[in-house]
């Protein structure tokens, strides 16, 4: 079924509705320059072959599938397994497209990379591949995002990163990313702008699913040999979307049903969350048109959740058509429920989840006694939640 | 039919000057004060005006427009409300006036209703930074059956084929940014500017005016010297906040100085 829609998207960028290349003119002849140099490496066995042997002998690659019995025990339903992004290098699925990129810059010829980031993981990742591949590197982070990740701040610039505080608009995500965009007009000749997610202008949506999409790859056989057959459900939670597409992707022609997790942040009606399918509409924001969190006036809107990593107003473009198309079913989970799901699987299997990844172990919590027990849910666990200790430690008034 | 703002070019022409076009943001510090300094403008010799509308994430502009755009969104001011006031003042403004507004208001307005709406208030021409003619079929479709000019911008990496097709969807003139980089950065007149604007006048007879960076009138002369009109806008706002008495005489060194 529906095979075509892995060939997405088309030539100018679009995955029907959505996508395409909306930035100031400077950029449009690096847009085609970092095209065409993707376009080139992923046929080009130097190139694959040096980011195989990386994804092996420093992420970590494969990263296990993981059967989690006893919450699958307590949960009375469907059986249901982790994917282990947490166990990457740097403790998240962001090192996959960090590593990708830095080495496509390298091999293109530039000097210097920067990039956003939120809760500080896609920095690391990119500090990282930074140092490893010899890159100079300037990662832009908002005041607010600084001051509530102060660890990771750190933790870059040990990595030898120069991080540079973002004061202006709301001084989180969306700013940095502006912040980043603005830099790389200026310095567009020497730097590559690595972005963290499948988002912003083509082909950014499709070089970092293409990175990211050795998730789905190495579920694929792993679930084959735990089980001998396909899963039924695959979950993970959505921020731009960078670790959904990763395992759904290579799944899409599948049946199989897939359901990304956004952030219910304190409830719709609340107005604080970024659950974009809930209270968005379309727009065109950092690059692309997807679906966006925006006043009537089209003006982009302040967003919640407890977690960094998904907090932000839009959504990778991907997503929007796969949910039009009705192939993914998008929900979301609050922050109660994502908080509620990081501590029962602390207590249940001795994993500490990201606050993100919580999200998606959420609905599972939800779904998974309603099936019956020879069905099977797989779970992105896109990262591990160390970095988010002190957080859930401060929201239950607990001093360290 | 030519239309305004080529009439404009045209005339400034005749007279041997460069258009001067300086910016404002509207709303900032108030629509009250936007029209008074559209007036000032038009008092002090600019040929077309470039107004302003404030987005949440102005991504091709520097800190200066930034607090601009955040102080005008604070009062309260929006695309609608920018299209409504140009309606109040076209009857006492003579220049032709371009709207700079970001792709996001315009598409949740509806592309269509906007074209329309912004022809009927007297708006002449529009600027949109983040939509490059690729994304812009629609937009220009719409402009052109409303006689609406489009101007789109080219840069120091534009190739000659990006040259091609931005000559070829731009419409009263072709907005050439000085440098690569954000509204108010520095101006590095390093010759560049010398080779790349001949190239576009390869491909196109539609004026070409340059912005981003030009802040002394020394600077605007030079730039004038190569192209057929200046834009000021980062040190128009800088001076009107900072030392508003000498706006006045500030506006007329630059209108002297490009020629």
């Amino acid at each position: 079924m529906e095979d075509n829609i892995k060939k997405l998207p088309d030539r100018k960028g679009y995955f029907g509705l959505y996508g395409g290349r909306f930035v100031p003119e400077t950029l449009m002849p690096a847009l085609k320059e970092l095209e065409d140099a993707f376009r080139y490496s992923r046929k080009d066995g130097n190139f694959l072959n040096e980011l195989r042997h990386l994804q092996k002998t420093y992420i970590g690659r494969p990263t296990p599938l993981y059967y989690a019995k006893r919450l699958t025990e307590h949960l009375g339903g469907a059986k249901v397994y982790l994917k282990r992004e947490d166990l990457a290098h740097t403790g998240a699925h962001k090192i996959n497209n960090a590593v990708g990129q830095t080495l496509l810059a390298k091999k293109m010829g530039k000097k210097r990379v920067i990039a956003e980031t939120g809760a500080g993981q896609h920095g690391v990742a990119t500090a990282t591949g930074a140092a490893l591949t010899g890159l100079d590197c300037e990662i832009y982070m908002g005041t607010e995002d600084m001051k509530r990740q102060a660890l990771n701040v750190f933790r870059m610039r040990l990595l030898g990163a120069k991080v540079t505080e973002v004061p202006t608009g709301s001084k989180t995500l969306k700013d940095a990313i502006n912040e980043a965009l603005r830099d790389w007009t200026t310095n567009v000749r020497t730097t590559h702008y690595v972005l963290g997610t499948v988002f912003g202008p083509h082909p950014f949506p499709l070089l970092v699913r293409e990175f990211q999409s050795v998730i789905g790859r190495e579920t694929r056989k792993q679930i084959l040999d735990a089980e001998g057959r396909l899963p039924d459900y695959l979950i993970a939670c959505v921020g731009g979307g960078s670790n959904a597409m990763g395992l759904f992707y290579e799944f899409l022609g599948e049946n199989i049903k897939m359901i990304g997790v956004e952030a219910g942040g304190k409830g719709i009606q609340t107005g604080e969350h970024a659950a974009r399918f809930a209270g968005g509409s379309i727009g065109v924001f950092q690059g692309c048109k997807s679906y966006l969190l925006q006043d009537d006036d089209g003006n982009v809107l302040g967003t919640h959740s407890i977690s960094a990593g998904l907090d932000y107003a839009s959504i990778g473009p991907e997503h929007s058509f796969l949910r039009d198309r009705g192939r993914v079913r998008y929900t979301y989970a609050t922050d109660a429920e994502a908080l509620a799901s990081f501590e029962l699987l602390s207590e249940k299997e001795g994993i500490i989840p990201a606050l993100e990844s919580a999200h998606a172990l959420a609905e599972v919590v939800k779904l998974a006694p309603g099936l019956s027990r020879d069905k099977i849910i797989i779970v992105n666990l896109s990262g591990r939640g160390d970095k988010d200790v002190q957080h859930v430690a401060n929201i239950k008034g607990i001093v360290i | 039919m030519k239309s305004r703002i080529e009439e404009a070019f045209k005339k400034s022409k005749k007279e041997g000057k460069k258009a001067f076009i300086p910016y404002v943001m509207a709303g900032d510090p108030s629509l009250d004060k936007t029209r008074d300094i559209l007036l000032l403008f038009e008092v002090c010799g600019a040929d077309i005006v470039e107004l302003g509308v404030p987005f949440s994430d102005p991504l091709a502009d520097g800190p200066t427009i930034q607090r601009a755009s955040e102080r005008s969104l604070k009062n309260g001011v929006t695309l609608k409300k920018v299209i409504s006031f140009v309606k109040d003042i076209r009857q006492r403004i003579r220049i032709p006036i371009v709207l700079m507004t970001y792709f996001n208001p315009v598409f949740k307005y509806g592309i269509d209703d906007f074209i329309r709406d912004a022809r009927n208030s007297g708006i002449d021409g529009v600027i949109v930074p983040d939509l490059p003619p690729d994304e812009a079929g629609d937009f220009i479709k719409h402009a052109r059956k409303a006689s609406l000019d489009t101007i789109f911008l080219l840069a120091p990496t534009s190739t000659e084929d990006r040259i091609k097709k931005v000559a070829k969807a731009s419409s009263g003139f072709i907005y050439y940014v000085s440098i690569t980089g954000i509204t108010g950065s520095s101006l590095l007149l390093d010759g560049s500017m010398d080779l790349l604007i001949p190239k576009i006048r390869k491909y196109t007879d539609k004026p070409v005016a340059v912005g981003f960076g030009v802040s002394a009138p020394t600077e605007a002369s030079a730039v004038a010297a190569v192209s057929d009109g200046v834009i000021v806008g980062s040190a128009i706002i800088k001076k009107l906040h900072e030392n508003p008495d000498d706006l006045k005489n500030y506006l007329i060194s630059l209108r002297e100085a490009i020629k």
